[in-house]
């Protein structure tokens, strides 16, 4: 058996379509050991470590969405950071409301999806480049609108009230918890996505646009939903960003900086995968911590990084990994097999390449 | 400040503005590239001018002469080799490596000089202006900017509808295969149109640090009013960016007029309000549009 | 050298996974007129486009005096003497008629073809140099854009489907044109999907048929016959329709 991007089947010869590379057992075994250890951690690990992890689950969470977005249905925004903030100032609100932080995450994420529908109508009417600053500009908008709203705090921010009756130690641990669950849940639910047949139609967009459309796939409709979700999924980012670090103001919550890291990430670690983004967060921060005294220099090496990824590595750390190696650790790809004799020339490519460039010059 | 000095102010801005985006919009519609860096770009134009030029005993306000064409050298060749590379794989890219460029050079500056605001010295010109009537000011530093603003415009406007070299790059932007087809080396035509842009924004860029203070991250805010001057006014047309620049000043300083915290915001809300009513821009055509 | 101004040699073009051009060779000698035919398809344009450096080959030569072109890029070929009229005119729709044959000329080999030569070619355009190439009629732009080629002084100049989207008359006003172009030291590769356009010009044809060459030959040793076997590539015989199935 052989898995190829071509494949011969000879007259008597069969074709299987495979959702799982290796058996699925490896998955079902060491997935809940990593879980079981991960969601101990606050308890066995150092809080500044702890803490770090959180953050390190916030990052995962939103490059997970821009990967989604710009990976998959090819939007490239760099105004995820309006639905962050949106996010954590309607996680404050409701906690201003009296309703308990922790249940206000599922809240705000419905209150960022439903924003993100009309600004969605606004939006599509622009391609490319047009389309990125004009995310922008949403974001731009929204951090000054909320920064006129003084029971939020204005411009000056304010502290994130029913958490007061917890101790330092405790609203850690729980804002570890809430992090953690809300970033499996992002990363499972992506990984479902994509494993759907919304998912095969976000991946025949990723990998060739025009035959996507042509096969049939409603493109417009893929896009929409993905926008919602990645604004939904920022939204949830905002929240737990919130309840960690409880003082919201607006220049940090909807800080063009969450654009730059989750474009950062999302490249360096592989676009158009679910490992990337994961990937990446972790060599960020590796990056970060190392770093931690030189002020903006880690920022500076992970952007260079980055364009250097992009203009000679466009697939990534994971993709190259993945192409060369067959491997996949979430199972979301499809694996053709056929019962022919390998091939003479065996092409170490999988079933669905990256975008394959195309021959003539003007694409 | 009643109303006519709003207005006045609005217009001395828009001039500004124009001037900034007018190479964002010749590098779209030549290249087909949003450089998400053509604010920083002014920006290191600007700490160009304020720190380099004075170690070649040359005073500010005469930095443009040198730091304009310099600038004009470095778009060539950054764009024959990173944003050309760039563009060889697809827009997604140029996006990305321009967005990156942009952080980095932002974050290298904040590095090298700090967050602190820096302006350019022009003497006493800057508080000199001129009193038309009892309630209008018009500052002669925007006043001058605005002058040289039109005086750019124009003369790209004769540039690119009388000379050979223009007509290349018009030929360029409709169809690059047929301009290759009849000789023009294409990519050396995208390189002069870069040359072009990086110069008028470095020229912007000083101009805007004699007008007030900038910082590292003044590039970026930059880049969305030009960005919205450009949409504003019309993709593919470089008096209908003088229009839409001018459109959006007037509407920031109506916003401020109402409370200073709109000014941006009354910019923003205007931009939307065109995207969603007429999206392709008061003198546009149909182009970068869904 | 052998005296072949162009010359094809086993040319083979790919377009993605398909083999639009497979194996081709030809040459084009002074004062020719070569004309390439087949069906929709058959990888005509995609020849011409590969000789003018649009595409390139995965094997196979193009020479031009004897000298390799494979490895130059398009605008460097014009100045070799190569010049393609494209499928579908491609004028520049936002210049007028005059600028159209200035960006011609701004790269002009030396040559008997100046903007005056052209406008004494085609005694209408001078009227209308100053409109804009979108309100030109379909045949007007074919001009425009065989004067834009022709500026350029070329020696090789390619013609890509002259007659899609012309009525008749006017295709067969620009093809009098050819005779008089040749005069003037130009050597011409014509692709038509109009056998009947495309047989009549040439001094010699030269058939595709799914990327291969078919037929070659001189139009006056041709029949009819095995022009339509070649463009078609199946024998056009009368067969009786197959018997009804007794029930």
């Amino acid at each position: 058996m052989s898995t190829s991007s071509e494949v011969t089947i000879g007259r008597n010869g069969t074709v299987r379509v495979r959702r799982t590379l290796r058996s699925p057992l490896y998955t079902l075994i060491s997935a809940p050991i990593v879980i079981g250890l991960l969601s101990i951690a606050p308890w066995v690990l150092p809080a500044q470590l702890s803490t770090t992890l959180t953050n390190f689950y916030i990052l995962v969470i939103m490059a997970t969405m821009w990967n989604l977005l710009a990976g998959y249905a090819g939007m490239v925004s760099i105004g995820q950071q309006a639905f962050v903030g949106l996010g954590a100032y309607a996680t404050l609100y409701f906690a201003l409301k009296g309703i308990n932080p922790f249940v206000t995450i599922p809240l705000s994420v419905l209150v960022c999806a439903l924003i993100a529908v009309p600004v969605n109508y606004l939006l599509f009417r622009l391609r490319g480049g047009y389309f990125s600053i004009a995310t922008w500009v949403v974001a731009d908008t929204a951090m000054i609108v909320i920064g006129t709203v003084a029971i939020l705090g204005g411009g000056t921010g304010r502290l994130m009230p029913g958490l007061q009756n917890l101790s330092p130690t405790q609203t850690a641990h729980f804002s570890y918890l809430a992090a953690w669950l809300v970033a499996l849940a992002v990363v499972v639910g992506t990984s479902l996505l994509l494993r759907s047949r919304l998912g095969l139609v976000l991946s025949s967009i990723r990998d060739n646009e025009v035959a996507a459309r042509s096969s049939g796939a409603n493109v417009r409709a893929a896009r929409r939903t993905v926008f919602i979700i990645a604004a939904a999924g920022c939204g949830a980012a905002g929240a737990v960003l919130t309840i960690s670090q409880p003082f919201v103001q607006p220049t940090s919550v909807f800080s063009l900086q969450w654009a730059a890291e989750m474009l950062f990430v999302s490249m360096i670690g592989g676009l158009g995968t679910v490992e990337g983004p994961i990937i990446g967060s972790i060599i960020f921060f590796a990056l970060q911590q190392s770093l931690q005294q030189q002020g903006a220099w880690y920022l500076i090496i992970f952007g260079s990084v980055a364009v250097v990824v992009a203009l000679w590595q466009p697939r990534g750390i994971w993709g190259a990994i993945r192409d060369r190696f067959h491997v996949e650790i979430v199972p979301v790809g499809h694996w053709v097999e056929s019962s022919a004799p390998p091939r003479r020339w065996p092409r170490r490519r999988s079933a669905h390449e990256p975008t394959v460039p195309s021959e003539s010059p003007d694409a | 400040m009643t109303w006519t000095n709003v207005v006045i102010q609005g217009i001395l801005i828009g001039g500004f503005y124009a001037l900034f985006a007018c190479g964002l919009s010749l590098m779209f519609g030549v290249l087909k590239v949003i450089n998400l860096a053509h604010g920083d770009i002014a920006v290191v134009a600007a700490y160009v001018a304020v720190f380099v030029t004075p170690r070649v005993h040359l005073p500010e306000v005469w930095a443009f002469l040198v730091v304009v064409p310099l600038f004009g050298l470095i778009g060539y060749i950054v764009q024959r080799t990173l944003i050309q590379k760039s563009i060889d794989r697809d827009p997604f890219t140029t996006l990305l490596v321009t967005f990156g460029l942009s952080v980095i050079i932002e974050n290298l500056l904040l590095e090298i000089y700090s967050a602190n605001g820096q302006v350019v010295n022009i003497g006493s010109l800057i508080s000199r202006s001129w009193h038309p009537a009892t309630i209008v000011y018009i500052s002669y530093v925007s006043l001058s900017v605005l002058g040289v603003a039109v005086l750019v415009l124009a003369f790209l406007q004769l540039f690119l509808s009388r000379t050979g070299l223009g007509r290349l790059i018009r030929a360029v932007a409709d169809d690059r295969e047929a301009a290759q087809l009849s000789g023009a080396n294409y990519r050396h035509v995208f390189g002069i149109a870069a040359a072009i842009a990086f110069a008028t924004v470095a020229l912007a860029g000083i101009a805007y640090g004699m007008m007030t203070q900038f910082a590292p991250t003044s590039g970026g805010v930059n880049l969305l009013f030009a960005f919205e001057a450009v949409v504003i006014g019309g993709i593919g047309s470089l008096w209908g960016t003088l229009v839409g620049g001018v459109a959006l000043g007037v509407a920031q300083q109506i916003g401020a007029h109402i409370n200073p915290q709109y000014q941006v915001l009354a910019g923003n809300l205007l931009f939307l309000l065109v995207l969603a009513i007429r999206p392709q821009g008061l003198f546009g055509k149909k182009t970068a549009l869904a | 050298m052998n005296g072949a101004l162009l010359e094809v040699r086993n040319l083979t073009v790919h377009h993605g996974q398909l083999k639009a051009v497979d194996d081709v060779s030809f040459t084009l000698n002074d004062g020719e007129v070569l004309a390439i035919i087949g069906a929709n398809g058959a990888g005509k344009s995609t020849l011409l486009r590969t000789i003018a450096g649009l595409h390139r080959a995965t094997s196979g030569t193009i020479a031009v005096d004897g000298k390799d072109l494979s490895k130059m890029s398009p605008h460097r070929r014009v100045q070799t003497g190569i010049s393609l009229v494209p499928e579908g005119r491609r004028l520049f729709e936002s210049m007028t008629l005059e600028e159209n044959l200035l960006v011609g000329a701004y790269h002009a080999r030396k040559g008997p073809f100046t903007i005056e030569r052209i406008y004494e070619l085609f005694d209408w355009m001078p009227e209308r140099r100053r409109q804009r190439a979108w309100q030109l009629s379909g045949g007007e732009q074919q001009a425009v854009s065989i004067g834009r080629a022709l500026v350029a002084n070329p020696r090789i100049l390619l013609l890509d489907e002259l007659s899609l989207g012309l009525a008749p008359i006017v295709i067969e006003r620009i093809y009098t044109l050819v005779p008089d172009i040749v005069a003037n030291g130009v050597s011409i590769l014509i692709v038509e999907q109009d056998v009947a356009q495309g047989v009549a010009m040439a001094d010699r044809v030269h058939c595709l048929l799914e990327g291969r060459t078919s037929l070659t030959g001189v139009p006056a040793d041709l029949t009819s016959e095995q022009i339509d076997h070649a463009y078609f590539g199946a024998e056009l015989s009368h067969r009786p329709p197959p018997e009804a199935v007794d029930p």
